[in-house]
């Protein structure tokens, strides 16, 4: 499955000069690394657009530091974007690479490891001068020391070539420097065949107030382009065709982005006016960004002076008869919590996004981890459940939020929505479904004082109805304080509060009947079978795959809905002999999985601030059921 | 929402069938009937007010107003009532709120409501201690205060309500007090009348855990001597037999001085609750901590130029679906580079 560029390269010397080879190719794994100020994620994002539009599936992993700017050059400012793109099947970014560009000393020191033996490393030439290794605190230069001998390693002076095309623009030697991702861009786009007409269409609409820039940039590209193709350097490209996605219309989307569409579809479906009450934290602030844009759809979104008033003005706007969303991460959802109880205890809809970081406290902001589970499910003073979904890929954040926005209306409850920060900036082709295929989501406001109870049930749902402010009739008061059954009035009978508590349990309970079945892919039963949800998805897929091909009876079952659980999990853990439930925490479903349903589960755990790899995976299956069991 | 003319609404439309469990005698009682009886007056149809509240006493007020009610979470009303006004402005949203609620646990709340100006009245109850928690020092308690937590005297000096307002340039501030039931009235019907936030602090007496309070202020003749009404327009004089007025000094500063031998009500400052900056009405709100000086009541500032947030919030909504008509989901969902696969 896996044929990166190095399995089909032959080395550089026996291709015979002026003779550039064009090999057909299934798939690459490209990392463009450098300086968090070299622009590296624009490069990448670039890049992955270009193929994602030419019509390969596509994975990305953008990984960047916290620190905006940390000082040029060194170890701790390296910023990557790692792109797998095929013309098969796609679930994660790849374990290891075949292409890597490396902007400086810093950049290369960081992501060499990953390099495939006899990969391909792009290297900016200019900045391996003895001050940039020493920020590196490297003792040798790698260019000399053959330390890179076991890579084709290409050193290009990107930054006096770069400069060479655009001396005559008069740009100073600092604004030139900053188009040298894109001469290194262009050097990419000839090695794998591309077009540069997408990334030419975007700095066009990019700089268009600064027509200097503007030409300056798709010079810079338009010259690495040409220096391969004058110089031969490479004298091998690469075509990876277009992969057999199904029919339709597609867009490149990434988490974040998803869950703001998501959002506003929801909104519409229900015929509701969306709110966002957030407040700015990584790495969740793209979605506020995303939604502040739709104004023309009606979208209100405050950002509130902290997390709490971003939550409880949100519970306002619920109260008030809106769509209310907010988003946050780990700590805001600490901060968050008393006024989680409070919409718990007012049933009122309200979506709580947490695009999960690593912890605990300010932690890794731009790393990903799920180790929020247990919080979502459980984070709150006294008895006080909410639905839990999370999202499986990039482009499933659309689905989630659409679907937990269901939920929360109909059934007039807080809902939680997990991603991580994989997820958020993780970017994955999306098929854009047209918004008739998309069910609507019925709501019905309470209008009739006749009988009007702010606590009485739907029957089917215990939903209690939705009476909004400006309805004449159903003046009403709700709040924290615990509630009569059915008249809503403050109530402090020891009878009452249990059978409250028990109500609030079992409407939760209740919306197990709209969480669709679960069916393994895989083996319907068999030795092993992976549990997982959220971000790893993908890596579990692909490792699953690959472990079924070497013969092993293998299940996977991927949880979207993590409270309620669906109804027939329990069944499906006893088809197999073992369970492995691998996540990026110190096991946390497993724990839930061993209570509920007492299985002997076990844990694959990793809190590096990184997804999970293939071969992690697969270590560890092969681990568990010896390589001798493989039949 | 209706606005259709329905018969005049009266004090009784606005009372609810629970019952209010005040303490016997609590200022709240006074505040709760002077509401009720000025709602009604205000020209808004019921089902358009909402009384939101946090936690504390005076955050019970919601239940005992027949009218939509929020008894949120501990110094959150503001950002409640922020999230209800922005979605619908129409709406007539107050707070009820104390000296711990506002000014301790939502102190952050309460000034960025302010600062943005949302539409929304806040009644600030102010009555020195925490009650519900069974007589704590508050914010606003004085320095060296003997509570329960503080048995060698509060440590900390405490907020002025007022002050602080004005600090986080609130466009309406002013001060009443519980038992000055008229006066009460006409400041919360000044109030009502504002567009953008209103603040009113209630200097309001607890008379189980701080009982006298105010009685610096509320006893009959501590109230002709020592309270000084703020009425725009009018000089600024105090005093029981209205002897004494506040005077601008050449720096700046104000004074109080005598008025006879030579200093007539023309020498003093007349009281502009207009102004468009704040620093006079600061100054004001100051005086009362200084020797000899007076503690104002009535509205301190009233200026409303400034636009409201909700108003600008959902003018940007608007000024944008007129410019490029209301949003086409499938053309959203379909925005920026896409590919056909076939």
């Amino acid at each position: 499955m896996k044929t990166g560029v190095s399995r089909t390269m032959s080395t550089l010397m026996d291709v015979p000069a002026g003779k550039t080879k064009r090999e057909v190719i299934e798939q690459a794994v490209i990392r463009f690394a450098g300086d968090s100020g070299d622009g590296m994620q624009i490069t990448g994002s670039q890049f992955t657009n270009t193929v994602a539009l030419y019509g390969n599936d596509i994975a990305t992993f953008p990984d960047y530091p916290a620190e905006i700017r940390a000082p040029a050059g060194t170890v701790p400012g390296v910023s990557g974007f790692q792109l797998n793109f095929s013309s098969g099947e796609v679930h994660t970014p790849g374990d290891s690479v075949d292409v890597l560009i490396a902007m400086n000393p810093a950049a290369l020191k960081v992501n060499i490891a990953d390099l495939k033996a006899n990969g391909i490393a792009i290297i900016n030439a200019d900045s391996f001068k003895e001050g940039d290794l020493r920020k590196a605190h490297l003792t040798t230069n790698p260019l000399e020391d053959h330390s890179l001998d076991k890579f084709r390693v290409f050193p290009v002076e990107l930054q006096r070539l770069t400069r060479a095309a655009l001396q005559h623009l008069g740009l100073d030697a600092k604004a030139m420097d900053r188009c040298k991702n894109f001469f290194a861009l262009g050097m990419c786009y000839w090695l794998y065949n591309r077009s540069m007409e997408p990334t030419i269409r975007w700095i066009d609409d990019k700089f268009k107030k600064k027509p200097l820039l503007t030409e300056a940039n798709k010079l810079a590209l338009k010259a690495g382009y040409s220096y391969c193709e004058a110089t031969e350097a490479f004298q091998i490209s690469y075509e990876i065709p277009p992969a057999q996605l199904s029919p339709g219309l597609y867009r490149n989307l990434s988490g974040n982005q998803a869950l703001a569409l998501g959002f506003v579809t929801a909104a519409k479906k229900a015929g509701l006016k969306l709110f966002l009450g957030s407040y700015p934290i990584t790495p969740a602030s793209d979605i506020l960004h995303e939604l502040s844009q739709y104004k023309d759809f009606g979208v209100l979104t405050f950002q509130a002076e902290d997390e709490i008033a971003a939550i409880t003005s949100s519970i306002g706007a619920s109260y008030a008869g809106c769509l209310a969303v907010t988003t946050t991460s780990g700590p805001g959802m600490a901060l968050k919590t008393e006024a989680l109880g409070l919409a718990v205890m007012t049933e009122l809809p309200l979506v709580i996004c947490n695009i999960q970081r690593g912890g605990p406290s300010t932690g890794l902001p731009t790393k990903t981890e799920q180790a929020d589970l247990l919080q979502a499910l459980f984070g709150r003073n006294s008895e006080a459940p909410i639905p839990v979904l999370a999202a499986a890929t990039p482009a499933d954040c659309f689905w989630i939020a659409v679907e937990a926005s269901r939920i929360a209306l109909k059934y007039m409850v807080p809902v939680i929505i997990l991603s991580d920060g994989y997820l958020a900036n993780g970017a994955e082709p999306w098929r854009i479904p047209s918004v008739d295929e998309i069910p609507g989501i019925p709501v019905r406001f309470a209008t009739d004082p006749d009988g009007f109870l702010p606590y009485k049930r739907d029957p089917d749902t215990l939903a209690r109805p939705w009476a909004i402010p400006g309805t004449p009739g159903l003046e009403h008061r709700i709040g924290g304080l615990e509630k009569q059954d059915v008249t809503g009035n403050v109530n402090y009978e020891p009878l009452n509060h249990e059978k409250m508590v028990r109500i609030r349990a079992a409407k939760i309970d209740a919306i197990v009947q709209d969480v669709p079945n679960v069916l393994p892919s895989g083996d319907p039963e068999g030795d092993l079978l992976l549990v997982s949800w959220g971000s790893t998805y993908g890596s579990i897929t692909q490792a699953v795959k690959a472990e079924r091909a070497k013969g092993r009876k293998l299940g996977h079952l991927h949880l979207r809905y993590l409270n309620p659980l669906p109804a027939n999990l329990g069944d499906i853990l006893k088809r197999y002999r073992k369970i492995l439930v691998p996540e990026l925490n110190m096991g946390q479903l497993v724990w839930v999985l061993r209570a509920k349903y007492l299985v002997d589960a076990v844990g694959l755990n990793k809190i590096q601030g990184r997804p999970f790899k293939q071969n992690e995976l697969e270590q560890k299956i092969e681990e568990m059921l010896g390589r001798q069991e493989a039949r | 929402m209706t606005t259709t003319a329905l018969p005049p609404l009266t004090k009784k439309d606005f009372q609810t069938d629970q019952e209010v469990r005040w303490c016997p005698g609590c200022g709240d009682y006074a505040i709760l009937a002077a509401v009720q009886a000025v709602f009604p007056e205000l020209g808004v149809p019921r089902e358009n007010f909402v009384v939101v509240s946090g936690i504390g006493c005076s955050s019970r007020f919601p239940y005992y107003m027949n009218t939509y009610g929020f008894h949120s979470i501990h110094g959150r009303a503001p950002a409640v009532a922020s999230g209800i006004k922005i979605a619908h402005p129409e709406l007539e949203v107050w707070v009820a709120t104390g000296d711990g609620d506002a000014l301790a646990i939502g102190g952050n709340h309460t000034i960025h409501m302010l600062r943005r100006n949302v539409g929304i009245k806040v009644l600030l109850f102010n009555n020195r201690i925490y009650g519900l928690t069974k007589g704590q020092y508050s914010p606003t308690s004085e320095f060296h205060k003997i509570t329960k937590s503080t048995p060698f005297g509060s440590p900390d000096r405490p907020f002025n309500p007022v002050s602080l307002a004005i600090g986080a340039e609130a466009t309406f501030v002013a001060r009443a007090v519980d038992v000055f039931q008229v006066h009460l009235k006409d400041t919360l019907r000044a109030a009502a009348a504002h567009k953008g936030s209103a603040f009113v602090e209630i200097l309001q007496n607890c008379n189980i855990f701080n009982d006298g309070a105010w009685t610096g202020l509320t006893e009959k003749d501590a109230r002709s001597e020592h309270v000084m009404l703020l009425e725009h327009g009018k000089p600024l004089v105090f005093g029981k037999n209205r002897d004494k007025g506040i005077r601008r000094k050449s720096d700046g500063d104000i004074e109080v001085v005598p008025l006879g031998n030579g200093i007539t009500e023309s020498d003093l400052v007349v009281h502009d609750a207009h102004h468009p900056r704040p620093s006079y009405a600061f100054l004001l709100s100051h005086m009362e901590h200084r020797p000899g000086f007076p503690t104002p009541i009535g509205v301190f500032r009233a200026w409303d130029d400034l636009p409201r947030y909700e108003d600008v919030i959902n003018d940007q909504v608007r000024e944008v679906i007129s410019k490029k008509g209301p949003g086409d989901l499938n053309r959203l969902l379909q925005a920026g580079d896409t590919w056909e696969v076939k």
